[in-house]
């Protein structure tokens, strides 16, 4: 990325000025994502001047998009050509940018299968707090030169630098899909993705929710049509099976969205990462079981600290994703020594701390 | 490489000689194709041997008597990594068996401000193990217990020190198997695998070692117990297992890894496909990726190296050919049959002079025989050589290798080449004597001549071996001077005193200077304002 660009001079202009005035700057895309993480704080610097795709060849499996690109006009241009991000990022609107997927770092239910939004990113353009545009890793897969900085950037909520321009690995379309349903208990679900995890069945999603659990197949034509016969279940149309699917990913199916009637109960959204041999958490409320066990949604009133110790149990964390009050703190507590090591490199990014300061940990 | 002559020795200060790395510590430089002469001189430095005998007697405090190494027939075979041409005579090597001792020796190492380089089975291929020489090699050769194979969750916890084949043939007996498999799988570690991020001939449908790991017990500088990564998919905060992974043990030291495990596929079968140029080659692997093919590997011989490897293993390559491809699919066996029928048309389509698809296991590891036999058959062929290891994009395979042809006119060596065509991954082998300090020298130039030319073709200088010692050069070329100092403050926030493997992987400001006095980064001549002649 050219250091002369203006939309890039013009951001850099700002960041300088945070600095003398040791103010802070909130980093904003398409302002889809406001409600992740803990609160945003500072003026806003917007990435919107930094659009487009710089580079996309489909025999590379790269492309390289600058962060205001609109994830929409990204994910369009890739379907054209057969391809697509096989991590399934969600998109909360219809403004989502490229730059805020990264920063935030959620996948979608192809996770488990495809790997995350980390596992795809091969290099990156970062504008930092000290205000140098600077460039780690590549447009190539395999590449080892230097620190991996600009994976740590990924889920990064921003703290350490401004997000310019990434370079992403893109996998093909699967060639067949299909969808699976079953009527099974919450028990007997997670026994089933265990014991099938164990063989090499094309499961690409799986889903459970409210005694139903989806299973979507992908890859080749005779190994999805030979996974349904083994698998068995009920067959679900092409069209309805992609709205549901996108539903989930997206998180716009109504056990996400915390509606009013959910707040006045003193409901929040949660987000258990666990390991996915875990057997049912027994915790109150509803749940979405995504990730062939590894992520499970949960909508409750329940107390912070039960949550996060049942999640701390099965060796996991929670992340309070949605809700009307952060003070129970939106990720799990780090270890003091890695909190240190966080507050370091905050340091070496961003020694003024301008770029979304608390946003991923109150006084980080 | 083969056996390196030893020519040259000096314990001066930096001299900014390219092969002189100054490093922190006391004053002692690095010292590259050591002699017996240097070896002796360094020996009778007295303040070298007082300086031992302190570290010794400290850490005497916290390990047996046994664990300490110290003479020097017991150092000497840590005197370099697999990058042999490198060797510097190690201080003090210590064996710790216990995560305990490991944490007693870092605290003391910490204390006493001395360096530590920790080391697993020394395979590799960049000098990343090369001792310090006023430091510690923390050897963690005696980690090498398999924790736990659980089949229920797919996930194996080993011990730094187990080999990488090892995990795949303990998660066998429940058909499953660890991933990444690079080359020396059958001696390297998985330690040494996650300070290179590894990768193998699977990369590109299997992931490299960040992918493959989900979690990272081990040690700060200072002794403190961390552990990076999760037994979940992910962790809170920010994604440290990322930066830790590939770190070359700069910024922490592992002792324990949770690794991923797959279930095996059921069936792989191969294709070899001959070319009668490079350019059909190159066009038939970009072909292969457009038609939304991702094969299990897609790897490339030239002529040079298929014959060299026809010699050694007799698998009945075909001689004329300017390039063989192997192409493989793996799954159940409904998918393979579709997946080989697609590769066949499109390899086909491509150009291919002769094809062949595996009829059974027996023939795909027949054609596989001479590619995985690649380096030793170099070795039958030249008294050295010297393994290259960047990253292109595809769409330049053809034209780097007329590149590397015009290169071996131009300094008078051969080179043979093997690419891991499927991730644009390349290894060139420069072929020379180490005898002769001429041919040496030229093989130096010839080696940094493809890895400017694969950053000038928007690659990398090191897909899968690592920086180590040996690519501080190139590291100039590709990164900028804020980059690389932003790689230190990194490297600071996890280490302050800079005490783990220091020297490696990010050159000094000076070296860059003395490096890059003419070099071309990015395609920007550094002062396009002077004059050229």
């Amino acid at each position: 990325m050219d250091a002369e660009d203006l939309s890039l001079v013009h951001l850099l202009d700002q960041v300088n000025g945070a600095r003398a005035d040791r103010a802070a700057l909130q980093i904003r895309g398409g302002n889809t994502k406001h409600f992740y993480g803990e609160a945003a704080v500072g003026a806003p610097l917007d990435t919107a001047a930094l659009s487009g795709i710089t580079s996309y060849e489909p025999t590379e499996l790269v492309v390289t998009a600058r962060a205001g690109t609109r994830l929409a006009e990204l994910e369009a241009a890739l379907e054209e050509k057969g391809q697509c991000l096989a991590f399934e990022p969600p998109r909360f609107a219809a403004d989502g940018t490229v730059g805020g997927m990264v920063a935030a770092g959620l996948s979608g239910p192809a996770r488990a299968s495809a790997g995350s939004v980390r596992d795809h990113v091969l290099g990156m353009t970062v504008l930092t707090g000290r205000g140098e545009v600077l460039t780690f890793g590549g447009q190539v897969t395999k590449n080892v030169a230097g620190y991996d900085v600009s994976r740590l950037m990924v889920g990064s909520l921003g703290i350490l630098g401004l997000i310019c321009e990434v370079s992403l690995k893109i996998l093909p379309i699967s060639v067949a899909t299909a969808t699976l349903r079953f009527e099974w208990d919450e028990d007997h679900a997670l026994k089933q993705l265990k014991d099938w995890a164990r063989h090499p069945l094309p499961i690409g999603a799986s889903a459970w929710h409210c005694g139903e659990l989806h299973v979507r197949l992908s890859g080749a034509r005779a190994a999805v049509s030979a996974a349904c016969a083994k698998l068995g279940g009920e067959r679900i149309e092409a069209a309805p099976a992609k709205r549901w699917w996108s539903a989930i990913r997206d998180q716009s199916d109504e056990f996400f969205l915390l509606g009013e009637a959910a707040a006045s109960r003193g409901e929040s959204l949660w987000r258990l990462s666990v390991p996915a041999i875990s057997g049912p958490l027994e915790l109150p409320g509803k749940q979405l079981i995504e990730w062939n066990g590894a992520q499970r949604w949960l909508r409750t009133a329940a107390e912070p600290e039960l949550i996060r110790e049942a999640a701390a149990r099965a060796s996991g964390h929670a992340t309070l994703m949605r809700s009307a009050d952060k003070s129970p703190g939106v990720f799990s507590p780090l270890s003091e020594v890695l909190m240190r090591v966080h507050q370091r490199l905050k340091e070496a990014f961003d020694p003024d701390r301008i770029f979304n300061p608390g946003r991923l940990y109150v006084g980080l | 490489m083969g056996q390196a002559t030893l020519v040259e020795i000096s314990c001066a200060q930096p001299t900014g000689d390219a092969r002189y790395a100054s490093l922190p510590g006391a004053g002692w430089c690095i010292i590259l194709q050591m002699s017996s002469t240097a070896r002796s001189e360094v020996l009778a430095d007295s303040s070298w041997k007082q300086r031992q005998s302190e570290v010794v007697a400290a850490l005497q405090g916290v390990l047996p008597r046994e664990a300490i190494l110290s003479r020097l027939e017991d150092t000497a075979p840590f005197e370099c990594d697999g990058l042999t041409a490198y060797r510097v005579v190690p201080m003090v090597i210590v064996l710790p068996q216990t995560e305990s001792q490991v944490a007693a020796v870092l605290k003391l190492c910490h204390e006493l401000r001395i360096p530590i380089v920790a080391r697993g089975a020394g395979t590799g291929l960049s000098g990343g193990a090369t001792p310090h020489p006023a430091g510690v090699i923390l050897s963690l050769a005696k980690f090498n217990r398999i924790l736990q194979v659980d089949p229920a969750s797919c996930t194996a916890s080993v011990q730094c020190g187990v080999r990488n084949l090892a995990i795949s043939e303990a998660a066998a007996p429940y058909g499953l198997y660890y991933a990444p498999d690079p080359s020396s799988q059958i001696a390297c570690t998985i330690g040494g695998n996650v300070a290179e991020n590894s990768g193998g001939v699977h990369c590109l449908k299997y992931g490299l070692t960040l992918h493959n790991v989900l979690r990272v017990r081990g040690f700060m500088v200072d002794g403190e117990a961390v552990e990076f990564g999760s037994q979940a998919l992910d962790a809170p905060g920010l994604d440290l297992l990322s930066i830790i992974v590939g770190s070359e043990g700069m910024l922490a030291v592992t002792t324990e890894v949770t690794v991923k495990l797959i279930p095996k596929p059921l069936l792989a079968r191969c294709i070899m496909a001959s070319f009668g140029d490079i350019e059909s080659a190159g066009a038939a692997v970009a072909s292969v990726i457009a038609h939304g093919i991702i094969p299990a590997g897609l790897e490339m011989m030239d002529k040079a190296m298929t014959a060299a490897v026809e010699a050694f293993v007799h698998a009945d390559y075909d001689l004329q050919a300017a390039a063989i491809l192997l192409c493989e699919s793996d799954g159940t066996p409904e998918e393979v049959e579709e997946e080989i029928e697609r590769m066949e048309q499109v390899l086909r389509a491509a150009g291919a002079s002769r094809f062949e698809v595996s009829r059974d296991e027996a023939q795909r590891l027949k054609f596989w025989s001479g590619r995985k036999n690649a380096f030793p058959a170099s070795g039958g062929i030249s008294p050295d050589y010297m393994c290259m290891d960047s990253t292109i994009p595809r769409k330049c395979i053809a034209e780097m290798l007329r590149e590397i042809q015009q290169m071996e006119i131009k300094y008078q060596l051969r080179c043979v080449n093997v690419f891991h065509a499927c991730d644009g991954n390349l290894h060139p082998l420069i072929l020379f004597d180490a005898d002769d300090a001429d041919q040496m020298r030229r093989c130096e130039l010839f080696g940094a001549d493809i890895l400017e030319t694969s950053v000038r073709l928007g690659g990398t200088v090191t897909g899968e071996h690592g920086v180590g010692l040996e690519k501080l050069n190139s590291m100039c070329v590709q990164f900028s001077a804020a980059e690389r100092a932003q790689f230190t403050a990194v490297k600071q926030a996890f280490d302050p005193l800079e005490l783990l493997n220091p020297g490696k992987v990010i050159p000094t400001l000076h070296r860059c200077a003395e490096y890059g006095k003419m070099h071309v980064r990015r395609g920007m001549l550094p002062f396009p304002e002077l004059p050229r002649f």
